[in-house]
């Protein structure tokens, strides 16, 4: 009997490395929300809608922002999900310890919704509607991680 | 206006894994079906438009490594970073320019070769979502919820609809996960991220379509009854998904309603016979028929329990079993295409519908379906 062997060719350890602009936009972002723990969005002049997190155009209306707004902390849960399979965590290449929340945040303030963390200490209140507050990382570098979670507050 | 009809289609088997077979092979098996399919040989295609994804291959300018097996040596030869369909919008577009008489399209990936979790969450923004970490599976997970908290839509009703599309896939030779499961087992599956569970979710699988796009003037030159291109839109949506109302699909509802205009269809819920929808999970076949004007808002699943969906329902959803049963990406618009194309034919085999005029066919690409592509396809010119 023969048997198949199969010969791979493997990527093994090699990567890209890549260095991502943030712009002005996010420049400003990730600046207070480092130094001040502030939530900055910005305004379409035309259609008035509050952009989180903040951008330079309006899709809809293309036109350029300008008009920076403060939004949050607090806000609502939009939508959410809770995760009970171990995903990998492309910032570690680890798995992640389950079960951990993701939610839609709609900051107090703004029409779009930002992507964060859910404490799911408590499971049974996290809903749609549920008010949130961000818990904010000791050590704050200027990252999306400069926030640890939301945690539900009502 | 100038018309374009499909006139051949190709497809490999669907699998978990095509671990003998590299991107260049499953084209060169798709390519040759597809005109063997049409009653051509390669010297009849005018030029060629492949589809792939450079993240999925693992690779740059994923869709030159392919060429040659797709006989695009000394043709024009063009790609599409996408879902099939919109290949196939690109391909018909270069029919009716005047230039090109026939257009081979053919879409490709491999999901087997890399960690799927890893290449999806690269389609979210580097800058402000990345490295949070999240998934096509945690993104949809959120608009699962979504639309079922705006539709009350329930589990049941969603593992109603892995049932019926894994059941559809018994008769579909093609397929990838073929399965006899219930209700039950659907609930009783892994939950992954909550609320879908493992069975909600499609696989993500290996292989290769093609399908042959001829200019009215060629189309009625070879082997086949030529399909009609009769509608087709493509639309897109804002790039971030909070930016979105993710409980719904607003560039699906307008590229549906641009096709049927184009179509001259005026009630969707009667003309279309057949369709294959973009169910990479459970939720999202209630949530695009709903959206495509197919079922009234809120209605989806209360449709599919009285058996409107089945095989031999009122409008048969995912005959061939759907991306559920198997989800080559990128590739899928392309199958979901050549099951339709072969329903109207009426040689489609196990599945085939009892009435299939008129069919629907439905290719997403983007987070939770930011851009959607609608074509009608018809036996009548
Ligand atoms: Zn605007």
């Amino acid at each position: 009997m023969t048997q198949n062997e199969n010969i791979i060719i493997e990527s093994g350890d090699a990567i890209q490395p890549f260095a991502y602009s943030v712009g002005m936009h996010g420049s400003k972002f990730f600046t207070e929300l480092r130094d001040n723990r502030r939530f900055m969005a910005i305004k379409c002049p035309k259609c008035k809608k509050v952009y989180m997190p903040p951008r330079g155009v309006c899709g809809d209306c293309f036109v350029e922002m300008k008009d920076w707004v403060e939004v949050g902390p607090k806000g609502i849960i939009s939508t959410f999900t809770i995760l009970r399979f171990a995903f990998i965590d492309p910032e570690t290449g680890a798995q992640k310890p389950v079960p951990y929340g993701y939610g839609f945040i709609k900051f107090d303030g703004a029409d779009t919704l930002f992507q964060h963390y859910i404490n799911v200490k408590d499971e049974t209140r996290i809903r749609i509607g549920a008010r949130v507050e961000p818990v904010f990382s000791k050590d704050r570098k200027g990252s999306i991680r400069d926030i640890e979670y939301f945690k539900v507050i009502d | 206006m100038d018309r374009a009809a499909i006139i051949g289609v190709g497809t490999t088997k669907i699998e978990k894994s095509k671990i003998g077979e590299t991107f260049a092979d499953m084209a060169w098996e798709a390519v040759n079906n597809a005109l063997n399919n049409a009653g051509m040989t390669i010297d009849d295609i005018d030029n060629v438009v492949t589809t792939s994804s450079d993240f999925w291959d693992g690779r740059t300018i994923s869709c030159m490594a392919v060429g040659d097996a797709s006989g695009a040596a000394h043709k024009n030869v063009s790609c599409v970073e996408g879902d099939g369909t919109y290949g196939a919008f690109y391909g018909m577009t270069r029919c009716l320019s005047g230039s090109y008489k026939t257009t081979l399209v053919t879409g490709h990936s491999k999901g087997s070769q890399s960690v799927s979790s890893l290449i999806t969450n690269s389609a979210f923004d580097p800058i402000y979502e990345r490295a949070l970490g999240m998934d096509m599976v945690t993104a949809c997970a959120m608009q699962a919820r979504s639309y079922m908290h705006r539709t009350k839509t329930t589990p049941e009703q969603m593992a109603m609809v892995s049932v019926k599309n894994h059941g559809n896939a018994l008769k579909n030779p093609l397929a990838h996960l073929p399965m006899k499961i219930t209700v039950k087992d659907v609930l009783e599956s892994e939950m992954i991220a909550d609320p879908l569970h493992k069975l909600d979710c499609s696989p993500v699988s290996d292989g290769c379509a093609a399908v042959i796009i001829a200019h009215e003037s060629a189309a009625t030159k070879f082997k086949q009854k030529p399909v009609w291109i009769k509608g087709v839109s493509f639309c897109a949506d804002s790039f971030f998904f909070g930016d979105r109302d993710i409980s719904r699909a607003k560039s699906l509802t307008k590229a549906a309603k641009k096709a049927y205009a184009m179509a001259g269809i005026h009630d969707p819920k009667k003309e279309i016979d057949v369709a294959e929808l973009y169910d990479a999970f459970t939720y999202q076949e209630l949530m695009w028929l709903e959206e495509m004007g197919l079922a009234d808002d809120s209605m989806a699943g209360k449709l599919l329990e009285k058996g409107d969906f089945n095989i031999d329902g009122r409008l048969p959803i995912n005959a061939s079993g759907g991306l559920l049963s198997g989800h080559p990406v990128i590739a899928a618009g392309l199958y979901s295409m050549a099951a339709v194309v072969r329903q109207i034919r009426g040689d489609v085999g196990g599945f085939q519908v009892k009435k299939a005029k008129t069919g629907l066919v439905q290719g997403l690409n983007g987070l939770g379906g930011q851009s959607h592509c609608v074509f009608i396809l018809d036996k009548d010119k």
